[in-house]
């Protein structure tokens, strides 16, 4: 792919969509904060001109909608001007939210896979299994988060397992069920040749299942992922975590710091963003080294 | 031929009836059928005759319903798990994350040969083939041509000496499929496999078997068994000869008698 095609289809699409949204965010910022603003100006007697006013409606210190250079400097000021250690830091508190994801997402990936494994070889869980893993997610999150949280807590179990066990009750099920796809994609044919060669149920689980399904484990730990993130931060705000995006988003609410929960949603935005990232370049990579044929949708 | 008594496939009286919604299907009424070692058996008939649904209760991918049928001496189920038979499937069934050759040594794999003795399986089968060099890329690096090659390559590569080909080139053109034709000619005088051949077009049958298997549809049955008079030895201009026509005109008369009920 050239440079120039490079930032014709990939990059300028996103840049203008991101400068309408910026634009839209702007109008919006004003008037969310114009009437508190006004209220203020005539409480104290101060008649300003337009752009006085427009000035103020982008900066005052808790704003209704902050402005995007209000939160962009929020965060960089968070991100890249504070030690890594300190409680203020944005990278401190993604960093404990992204151990818990981490945690949260390897045990949820496992889980799906075994749980996957099962329905595939076992004719009594595949009857049984599904409708019970597809009630589990109809249950809200915030409902259930909390009674973890508690119940774990009684029995002293506390700190980063309790979140990342959230992660891994939101995490399992895109992973089960792509798995269960994917180990049963491959095609009667070959399966047939399989049988010729009187291979076991194991040798066709490793040689023909299991390569068949990298794919589509890989597209559902897309999703797991993102959903590992949710649950992580969800985890925090019931625990009243001191750390962790949740709890920057919660303290935040408490104090009306408007733009520290901007920042911390962007902060979480950009986890997501990376970490979708990380396993669509991991996938990639070992879909490379499978053979795949490489995409050309861009040449 | 007197040491080539050996039955490698009988069968008597063989049936299989699926059961369907629209009630049973009579897949396969009445075959009685001797396939002796070395022989080049195709098997002939419009669709839904059953040639490729015998084919595959020969490999024990499907279970006939009555009367008998013996491979290598065995029940299909014995013989394919005693590994005697290689099976190439009307599309060439490569798993596309293994290179030409991984795919050439999963039969090997799994019946745990040695490592050395696979590379060499993996050269030799190749050469067979006519696709060395072509071993480390992956299937779709290679023509539709070059991938039935390599799954032939596949089904020759551990010691099975029944080869069963269900319209192995039924989905390529038809220069691609008289160059595939000679090679599979050569190839069978080489390795004195038995095979058994699906087709449906009349000049490849004749062209390539020493029996040749007349099959009608609804139920699938034999209606006619043809003992080729071609020499082994076979150029593709004998398709031009009378005697390739005359065994080519037999074939399509027992085709239309098959046929005829239906009007």
């Amino acid at each position: 792919m050239g440079r120039e095609k490079l930032i014709q289809h990939r990059i300028m699409p996103v840049a203008v969509i991101v400068l309408v949204i910026i634009a839209i965010w702007y109008v919006g910022a004003y008037f969310m904060n114009a009437p508190f603003q006004r209220d203020l100006d005539r409480r104290a007697n101060v008649t300003s001109t337009a752009i006085e006013f427009l000035e103020k409606t982008m900066s005052q210190p808790k704003p209704t909608l902050p402005a995007p250079h209000q939160v962009a400097s929020n965060v960089f000021e968070n991100t890249f001007l504070r030690k890594v250690t300190s409680n203020r830091s944005l990278v401190y508190h993604a960093w404990v939210t992204l151990s818990s994801t981490a945690v949260g997402f390897t045990l949820g990936t496992l889980l799906g896979i075994l749980i996957a494994v099962g329905i595939v070889h076992v004719k009594a869980l595949d009857r049984s299994l599904m409708p019970w893993i597809i009630a589990s997610q109809m249950v809200p999150i915030l409902a259930i988060a909390p009674m973890v949280i508690v119940v774990l807590g009684a029995v002293n179990i506390t700190g980063l397992l309790p979140k990342a066990l959230i992660s891994t009750y939101l995490s399992f099920f895109p992973v089960a069920v792509g798995m269960v796809k994917g180990l049963r994609s491959p095609e009667l044919i070959q399966l047939d040749l399989m049988r010729t060669y009187n291979a076991s149920v194991a040798q066709t689980f490793w040689k023909l299942r299991v390569p068949a399904s990298v794919p589509f484990l890989f597209t559902s730990m897309k999703v797991a992922i993102a959903a590992s993130l949710v649950g992580a931060i969800v985890g925090e705000l019931p625990t009243g975590a001191v750390a962790g995006i949740g709890s920057k988003l919660l303290a935040g609410a408490y104090y009306s710091q408007t733009i520290d929960i901007w920042a911390a949603l962007i902060a979480g935005s950009v986890l997501a963003a990376l970490l979708v990232a990380i396993v669509a370049l991991v996938g990639k990579l070992v879909e490379r080294a499978m053979g795949a044929k490489p995409e050309r949708s861009l040449g | 031929m007197a040491e080539n008594n050996f039955s490698v496939v009988s069968a008597r009286k063989l049936g299989l009836t699926f059961e369907t919604n629209d009630g049973p299907v009579h897949a396969l009424s009445d075959v009685d059928l001797e396939v002796k070692r070395g022989d080049f058996v195709s098997f002939i008939g419009p669709s839904g005759c059953g040639k490729t649904t015998f084919l595959r209760v020969i490999a024990d991918l499907e279970s006939a319903t009555s009367g008998e049928i013996t491979v290598n001496g065995m029940t299909p189920e014995g013989a394919r798990k005693s590994r005697s038979y290689g099976y190439v499937f009307q599309a060439p069934a490569l798993y596309p994350w293994r290179t030409i050759e991984k795919n050439i040594a999963l039969p090997l794999e799994i019946m745990n040969y040695s490592t050395a003795e696979r590379k060499e399986r993996i050269e030799r089968t190749l050469d067979l083939v006519n696709l060395a060099g072509f071993g480390k890329k992956y299937p779709w690096q290679l023509s539709g041509g070059m991938q039935q090659r390599a799954s032939i390559a596949r089904a020759l590569a551990f010691d099975a000496d029944l080869l069963l080909m269900d319209e192995p080139f039924g989905a390529l053109d038809e220069i691609v499929r008289d160059h595939l034709n000679e090679q599979l000619l050569k190839l069978w005088a080489r390795t004195e496999k038995t095979i058994c051949f699906v087709t449906h077009s009349i000049p490849e049958a004749v062209y390539l078997s020493t029996k040749i298997v007349v099959m009608s549809p609804r139920p699938g049955r034999v209606t006619d068994v043809i003992t080729s008079t071609l020499p082994k030895d076979r150029p593709l201009e004998i398709r031009e000869t009378p005697e390739f026509l005359a065994i080519a005109h037999r074939v399509r008369e027992g085709l239309r008698a098959g046929h005829s009920y239906e009007e």
